[in-house]
């Protein structure tokens, strides 16, 4: 508990220091010295994509990173998705399309789907299945995950799109 | 209701959902208290041994722990059934399995913890150890427990409705087939995590991932022997539940203690391997079934057997036992049935519910047996069950009351969506519509909405809600029911708001607290929307009934002309004659006092008044069918499932998005199941879990899911709020049987046995290419001595629901 060591960096867009054991992953730093617990944690061992935050705009598991590797770089987490106020729309689609049930794998997949869209702004239901292939869901099934990607891009894009009756109410 | 609705039915977003996708959610392991200290369980690493020592005395001299306690710190057994009350926080003289805990620690954080566990010295003096369902039964000593119905057996039933000889006699086909479901679980997202504080004023709270904070609370009153008012249990929101989180736990129980004896905050959070060891996922199930059927497919009389293998606890094994034989009579007519079920202990974590609870073996059985006779009997799949459907409003030759029966219709959905007419060739595989490797099969099932009875005998209600209306226009809606992501805080304000004429977002949604909200049950036999929704409509309409009779003296109108209708009361002849929700309720304030409602639920009676008759009723029952696509490749096995299409019998959509939500989810936990999920073992004596990971227990990825369509049948059932039913389990039932019927419909080869792996299609395959039976599976079931049958007579034999004399009144 002596031995720790301090870092600076840039986190969800604010200068930022802080100290900690060096053995530390960013999850831990995260969740434990920054007090921002909305980063998740599914299984501590890179399985499941649930602590997944942004280093310079890369998605990475945040339990597999040491957090003084973070020293020096631009990290996002959930907390800075939105802008001030107001949702990211990423944040509002999976919020208004059941993409998040129980909501503890949200903020990984949110922050995929982030990055994904950033490169891929029209992205087809393959290439969101494959950006999203490295997080688990146990909830939904994942489908509904894919229609909130697909709004949120249309809407970042500024595209009229119609989700489609059959998302919400099935097939008649 | 004739009224239109204004929430009920349309696609509201969830009350949370926002805190969600933000990261503002607090989860048990998000709650931070000043001066808390962190709790590890020392697991035993061997599967059957007596504890013969604990030397704790170099983890206490670690600096930085402040207690480790072992089992005779906890010495009252508990346990989520009155009748498997086994479980002890810490394994006071022997442990039962891999992953059974017998010391806990408290250290200033989770590394001192860590430490110190590992530094606790235990001597085991090993037992031989039971490893599966044939040994339990052939096996009696060592028991892993003195309880029991004999040796390493839980529990034994066997329950016959009408005469059995007859209706085997009657038929023109009788078969018998042996099938094995293996086992699986929950895997929440979310570790199970909990925070316990025992304050200056000696009251405990605990804050914890738990579905069922209401038997938590009973767990911690009676392993404390503390007035149940001195204790609170508050579950957190659960990260994904699945039935994983509805027994009291151990690691609950220890923090409690040692938050008593350091009088500080302790919290937990297990690792993902421990998460295993808790389980209580789905039984491994032997079953075997023999039914008798005429020409036409008509079910004459069938025989289920199922073998359950339980693992090390009771939990709620004796309920599992009487689900895997409660649910096969209400889908298609089954005049006579016999029902023999036998739950063994064996050294693996214990089995307990998982979505569908006891239900998805014998409907595998069930469906895929049904698809063998059909093809024996030359009948499209589709009739064979279209045909012999149970009729609404009847009861069962068990004792079911059916209500509303939405199954016709599902069945008529998914088969004209998937155009079943022009892809399913009839069973002559050489005259196919698809190319070899592909392959359409159906199922169906039904699920229980809520278990007639409680967990513990009373005869309270099993839901209650109370409302408080505040003087400027708040509404605040409480109730003890837990919101595992399915919704329930959701429809608790969608139902309010539907009733008082106001927005769903203006409700405060109060829940899962045991000192602020009345008893709710918890979230687990699908049977909160049912439960709680009527609890909430009770409320609401009492408190409505106020507001009227307040504004109706106000403004001169008569009380049946009121409306409340967009945050207004008014006349609905005269729509501007009216004054706002938030003067409504000063007005009433004003005449009656303050407002508070309250609303609550008891199911309605079962006819069944039998032994054991306790499983199986329920207010109203769900319907699903589902076709299944699938590609197989002959070369690989691989099975790979392209698209389901599922119609479920939801009753009323309440919010049809969520409902949306729990059919994908399900098709989704069901791949898992039928293609590659399994709790299995080493099979050398250390009974050692294969892969308690989330990398290697196999799970469906973005990669693996299926397309889905789904359909919703909206048949209201007049024993559901708006006429709603379940849906957070049902639509997972006929998904397994679709796919292995697809499996012989691409391929020509039967696979008896869940999950169905590219090995076991290989098996089959190579079997079938030598001439042999195309089959993989079990070929029989244990010889077991089974008791005498309790024997009822049938609704049609004039039976009134209670049990015969024993005597053998069917030689």
């Amino acid at each position: 508990m002596n031995n720790k060591r301090q870092i600076r960096f840039r986190l969800n867009g604010e200068d930022t220091e802080v100290a900690f054991a060096p053995h530390k992953t960013l999850l831990e730093v995260l969740r434990e010295d920054l007090n921002l617990t909305g980063t998740k944690h599914g299984c501590e061992l890179g399985e499941c994509g649930t602590c997944a935050v942004l280093v310079d705009g890369r998605s990475i598991l945040s339990c597999l990173m040491l957090g003084l590797d973070a020293a020096g770089h631009e990290v996002k987490t959930i907390e800075g998705m939105a802008n001030g106020a107001e949702l990211h729309p990423l944040q509002q689609t999976f919020a208004d399309l059941g993409a998040a049930q129980c909501g503890y794998c949200s903020p990984g997949f949110l922050l995929v789907a982030e990055e994904l869209l950033e490169k891929t702004p029209n992205p087809s239901r393959p290439e969101i299945q494959e950006a999203l292939s490295g997080n688990l869901c146990r909830c939904t099934g994942y489908i509904k995950i894919y229609e909130a990607v697909e709004l949120a891009a249309a809407r970042m894009r500024g595209d009229a799109y119609e989700l489609p009756r059959e998302s919400v109410y099935g097939l008649d | 209701m004739a009224k239109n609705l204004n929430v009920v039915g349309k696609p509201f977003r969830k009350v949370d959902a926002r805190a969600k996708c933000v990261g503002q959610t607090k989860f048990a392991d998000d709650i931070v208290l000043p001066r808390m200290l962190f709790c590890k369980l020392l697991r035993s690493h061997v599967p059957h041994a007596l504890i013969k020592s604990i030397d704790a005395s170099k983890a206490l001299a670690l600096p930085g722990v402040f207690a480790v306690i072992t089992g005779k710190d906890l010495t009252i057994p508990y346990g989520i059934l009155p009748v498997s009350q086994d479980e002890h926080a810490l394994c006071i003289d022997k442990v039962r399995f891999v992953g059974d805990p017998v010391a806990a620690v408290a250290a200033i954080d989770e590394d001192t913890a860590f430490d110190a566990m590992n530094l606790i010295e235990v001597e085991y003096e090993p037992l031989n150890s039971i490893t599966n369902i044939e040994e339990a039964v052939m096996i009696d000593e060592p028991r892993i427990h003195d309880y029991g119905d004999s040796g390493n057996v839980h529990k034994k039933v066997s329950l016959e409705f009408g005469n059995l000889d007859e209706g085997f006699a009657e038929a023109d086909l009788v078969r018998e087939d042996v099938f094995f479901y293996e086992g699986n679980t929950h895997l929440p997202m979310e570790q199970h995590a909990a925070v316990a504080h025992f304050d200056a004023d000696q009251k405990l709270t605990l804050w914890s991932s738990t579905q069922t904070p209401h038997y938590v609370h009973r767990a911690l009153a009676k392993v404390f022997e503390l007035p149940a008012a001195h204790i609170r249990v508050i579950a957190t929101p659960n990260g994904g539940g699945f039935g994983g989180k509805s027994d009291p736990f151990n690691h609950e129980v220890a923090v409690c203690k040692l938050s008593m004896i350091t009088g500080r905050p302790v919290k937990i959070t297990l690792t993902r391997e421990e998460v295993f060891y808790c389980h209580r996922g789905r039984h491994p199930v032997l079953m075997k079934v023999k039914t008798g059927v005429k020409n036409d497919g008509a079910i004459t009389a069938m025989h289920f057997q199922s073998f359950l293998d339980g693992g090390a606890y009771g939990s709620y094994g004796v309920a599992s036992t009487f689900y895997t034989g409660a649910l096969q009579t209400v889908t298609y007519n089954v005049p006579r049935y016999k029902f023999q079920g036998l739950r063994a202990f064996t050294n693996k974590p214990p089995c307990g519910p998982k979505r569908g609870h006891g239900t998805p073996q014998p409907r595998y059985a069930l469906e895929v047996q049904l698809d063998k006779i059909a093809e024996q009997l030359r009948i499209d799949p589709v009739e064979i069950r279209r045909r012999h459907l149970v009729p609404p409003n009847t009861v069962t030759a068990n004792y079911l009351r059916i209500g509303s029966m939405g199954l016709g219709a599902c069945i008529d959905k998914v088969v004209e969506g998937s155009d079943w007419k022009n892809r399913f060739s009839g069973w002559d595989p050489t005259t196919r519509k698809l190319p070899y490797g592909k392959g359409i099969g159906i199922a169906c099932s039904s699920y229980i909405c809520g278990a007639g009875l409680p967990i513990y005998w009373n005869n309270m209600p099993q839901s209650a809600v109370q409302l408080r209306l505040d003087r400027q226009g708040g509404v605040c809606v409480m109730c003890g029911s837990t919101d595992i992501g399915q919704g329930s805080d959701s429809i608790l304000a969608y139902i309010v708001a539907e009733i008082l004429g106001i927005d769903p977002f203006d409700i405060r949604v109060v829940t899962a607290d045991t000192d602020l909200t009345p008893v709710d049950l918890g979230s687990y036999s699908s049977r909160v929307t049912l439960m709680t929704g009527n609890a909430a409509i009770q409320a609401a309409e009492r408190a409505r009934e106020l507001l009227v009779m307040a504004v109706a003296e106000k403004l001169g109108v008569p009380i049946e002309n009121l409306s409340l209708a967009e945050r207004r009361v008014f006349d609905v002849e005269n729509p501007e004659v009216g004054v706002s929700f938030a003067e409504a309720v000063v007005l009433a304030e004003s005449k009656f006092g303050t407002i508070g409602t309250v609303g609550s639920y008891t199911p309605p009676h079962s006819p069944g008044k039998f032994k054991g008759s306790g499983v199986g009723p329920s207010p109203a029952y769900s319907y699903s069918a589902a076709v299944a696509e699938v590609d197989v490749n002959p070369d690989t096995g691989i099975v790979v499932v392209e698209r389901v299409w599922i119609a479920h019998d939801i009753g009323r959509s309440i919010n049809p998005v969520l409902v949306m939500g729990q059919v994908e989810g399900s098709v989704y936990m069901a791949l898992g199941e039928i293609l590659m999920e399994e709790m299995t073992y080493r099979t050398n004596r250390n009974v050692v879990h294969k892969f308690p990971s989330l990398l290697e227990y196999k799970s469906p990825t973005t990669m693996e899911m299926c397309d889905v369509k789904t359909y919703l049948i909206e048949d209201p059932d007049p024993n559901g709020p708006y006429g709603a039913k379940e849906v957070g389990q049902g639509p997972l039932l006929p998904v397994p049987p679709a796919v292995a019927n697809a499996v012989y419909n691409a391929v020509g080869v039967r696979i008896d046995e869940v999950p169905i792996t590219p090995e076991k299609v290989m098996r089959a395959l190579k079997d079938k290419g030598r001439g042999r039976n195309p089959r993989y599976g079990p070929t029989n079931v244990p010889a077991v001595e089974w008791p005498e049958p309790l024997r009822v007579l049938t609704p049609a034999e004039g039976g009134d629901g209670t049990e015969m004399p024993r005597v053998a009144v069917h030689s």
